[in-house]
């Protein structure tokens, strides 16, 4: 069997609810999941994210709604006869067995014959670059490492799909972009079908073909990181994904906000609100510069802090009705050398990258403070 | 003196107390006790190995000791087969019953030996509650001799120290991280595979600890034994008593004692010993 053969279930979700007690945990979850595909579910804590995760690995059985895998309907069928591969938040390895016999358990429940089980979790291991340490005791393995043997672990019972579970959150940072970059190409060398639960978006946009975004039990929006990143559904989701700054007006014209931080800018298209509506736009840090005082739409702002990132420099400002905006700006093409308590004015680069929504009854401050 | 030295005999200060009583109520006795055990008659004439070559030479001395550690690891043995399921329904329950269960397990604790003991003569007594059951409900024709037998003593003794081994199984349940079994669910393990290959080993600590406990507790157990048992059956304690007591041969009775402690923890570092061998990866409880 060579490894291209292998190939993920598809899976649906269908009206899947779920309440512990009176609590609802999941409402009205809609998803369709393509064979092969890397899908991940993101929110923060308390969003429903961990209950679904559980749903469909049988852990748990939604109170409504259909599970099918490849079409056909699972909730009956329970977690040890599912052909699911779970990675787990704290690895989760079997502390008392060596590296082989964890990689190994699936098949011995299995009961396949030794020799086969010998090979398999040889090419596991080597695929997993773990084979020189097959006889050591996971206790023994760094974070990286252990969650390689997981992974070898969850792939080596061949399962259509591959459940993982904030795999890298234990990890240091400097480790957890070259580990998701791994972990991405064997799920994919796999082509089996996998979801990654996760409160972090950065590891959504780099693991993740499509994400679903979780919020309060329900989806918010499921769309490929970039477009999460630039045409976000809500105001929650243009502060969970990224960095952005809000900025505060009404409509003025079908295609014009007055700010209040000032000036009235022009949307170039329709903001498809009544004249007069609050809304809170959404501006990308690397989509808004210093500029002259001069040009239409200028923001003015009192400059707070400029904070050196590499690459980049971010520098704070305040504007005039109180709105904290950071601006990225490439550090070579840095021109104002701007000082702190100076005056400053802001212009946005390019305006039909610019998100609107209505502006929520209970302020937009919460979800600021979500993004910081 | 250093005052680093002052510093650490300060912090020893505390301790003195029961430094004090554990040297008057411990060392001091069990160092009478091999004194005792070292002379050759009960008239304290000569220093000699005597007693010892005695009790090593002596089949019925020997069986005495080997039937009661065998007592001990029976009962032991007994107690951990009945507290895994506890501990299994104490560890999958609700809030109240976890209280219960552990009120249940408690209250042995909370009466006295002696009492407890009673009960069980009552229930296995020859007009007791087991054969006046069994005998109206038409299972046995004649009353069975229950009391004064070796199984009921088993019977009672693990009864007695069920809470010994349940609590400290009970806790290494507790320890064990739920993710592992559902790990092993989800690669497609039986539940009865998850238990030998993963909660078995993983609690195996406390398993031994509460084995240890209750092995010590039943071989060492004179009450129980000599009522349960009731002189038809010759076990370490009671053998001690009578030789002590009933035939005033304080040199034998000092040297059993002395075989017998160490008999007793000897098996006790051995098991020990050996578990942590074959223990590997998993914390000590």
């Amino acid at each position: 069997m060579t490894l291209s053969d292998v190939r993920g279930h598809s899976l649906d979700l269908k009206g899947i609810g779920h309440a512990f007690g009176t609590t609802v945990a999941l409402d009205e979850i809609e998803l369709a999941v393509a064979a092969g595909e890397l899908i991940a579910l993101l929110g923060p804590s308390g969003c429903g994210k961990t209950t679904m995760l559980q749903i469909i690995a049988g852990f748990l059985r939604p109170s409504k709604g259909e599970v099918r895998f490849d079409g056909a309907r699972v909730e009956h069928i329970p977690a040890n006869r599912r052909r699911i591969g779970m990675v787990f938040q704290n690895y989760a390895l079997f502390p008392h067995l060596s590296v082989f016999e964890n990689v190994a358990y699936g098949l011995r429940a299995r009961k396949r014959p030794n020799a086969e089980v010998a090979a398999k979790v040889e090419q596991m291991l080597g695929l997993a670059q773990m084979a020189q340490f097959a006889r050591r005791l996971p206790g023994e393995l760094s974070g990286g490492q252990q969650q390689r043997v997981a992974l070898a672990r969850a792939l080596a019972i061949d399962p259509g799909l591959v459940l993982l579970d904030e795999p890298f959150s234990a990890l240091d940072k400097n480790l957890r972009l070259d580990m998701q970059i791994e972990i991405k190409s064997l799920l994919k060398t796999f082509g089996v079908t996998s979801i990654i639960v996760t409160h972090d978006q950065e590891e959504a946009l780099s693991m993740a073909d499509r994400i679903v975004v979780l919020n309060k039990g329900r989806i918010e929006q499921i769309d490929s990181p970039d477009a999460l990143y630039d045409r976000p559904a809500s105001l929650f989701i243009s502060s969970f994904i990224g960095h952005t700054n809000l900025l505060r007006g009404a409509v003025t014209e079908t295609d014009r906000v007055l700010l209040d931080a000032g000036p009235e800018i022009n949307l170039g298209r329709s903001a498809q609100r009544r004249r007069g509506t609050a809304v809170t736009i959404s501006v990308r840090p690397e989509n808004i510069a210093f500029g002259a005082a001069d040009r239409p739409g200028a923001i003015p702002v009192t400059i707070r802090a400029t904070v050196p990132l590499g690459a980049v420099s971010v520098t704070e400002v305040l504007t005039t009705s109180g709105e904290a905006v950071k601006i990225s700006q490439a550090r070579a093409a840095t021109t104002t050398k701007a000082r702190a308590g100076e005056t400053a004015w802001l212009a946005i680069t390019d305006t039909s990258r610019i998100s609107i929504f209505s502006t929520p009854a209970d302020g937009v401050q919460d979800h600021q403070q979500r993004s910081v | 003196m250093s005052p680093a030295d002052t510093t650490a005999s300060r912090q020893l200060l505390p301790a003195l107390p029961l430094a004090a009583l554990f040297f008057a109520a411990f060392v001091l006795p069990l160092t009478a006790l091999v004194l005792v055990s070292l002379f050759r008659d009960p008239q304290f004439s000569d220093l000699s190995l005597v007693q010892y070559v005695r009790f090593l030479s002596d089949p019925f001395s020997l069986k005495v000791l080997s039937d009661t550690l065998w007592l001990g690891a029976e009962v032991a043995l007994a107690t951990l087969v009945l507290a895994y399921p506890l501990a299994l329904v104490y560890v999958a329950s609700g809030q109240f019953m976890r209280t219960l269960i552990t009120f249940l397990i408690m209250l042995p604790l909370l009466t006295s030996t002696v009492v407890r003991t009673f009960a069980w003569i009552v229930i296995l007594g020859r007009d007791g509650i087991v054969n006046s059951a069994m005998l109206s409900l038409g299972f046995w024709q004649a009353p069975a001799r229950l009391l004064y037998t070796w199984e009921g003593m088993v019977l009672a003794l693990t009864q007695i120290q069920l809470p010994l081994m349940a609590l400290p199984v009970i806790n290494s349940l507790l320890r064990l991280d739920g993710n592992l079994t559902r790990a092993a669910e989800g690669l497609g393990a039986s539940r009865a595979r998850i238990f030998i290959t993963i909660v078995l080993p993983l609690t195996l600590p406390g398993a031994i600890a509460g084995w240890l406990l209750v092995f010590a507790a039943a071989a060492t157990a004179f009450i129980t034994q000599t009522l349960v048992g009731g002189g038809r059956i010759i076990l370490m304690p009671s053998y001690i008593y009578q030789q002590a007591v009933g035939v005033q041969d304080w040199p034998f009775a000092a040297a059993l004692s002395l075989i017998f402690t160490l008999a007793v923890t000897g098996i006790v570092f051995a098991v020990g010993a050996l578990s942590r061998r074959f223990v590997r990866g998993v914390d000590a409880a």
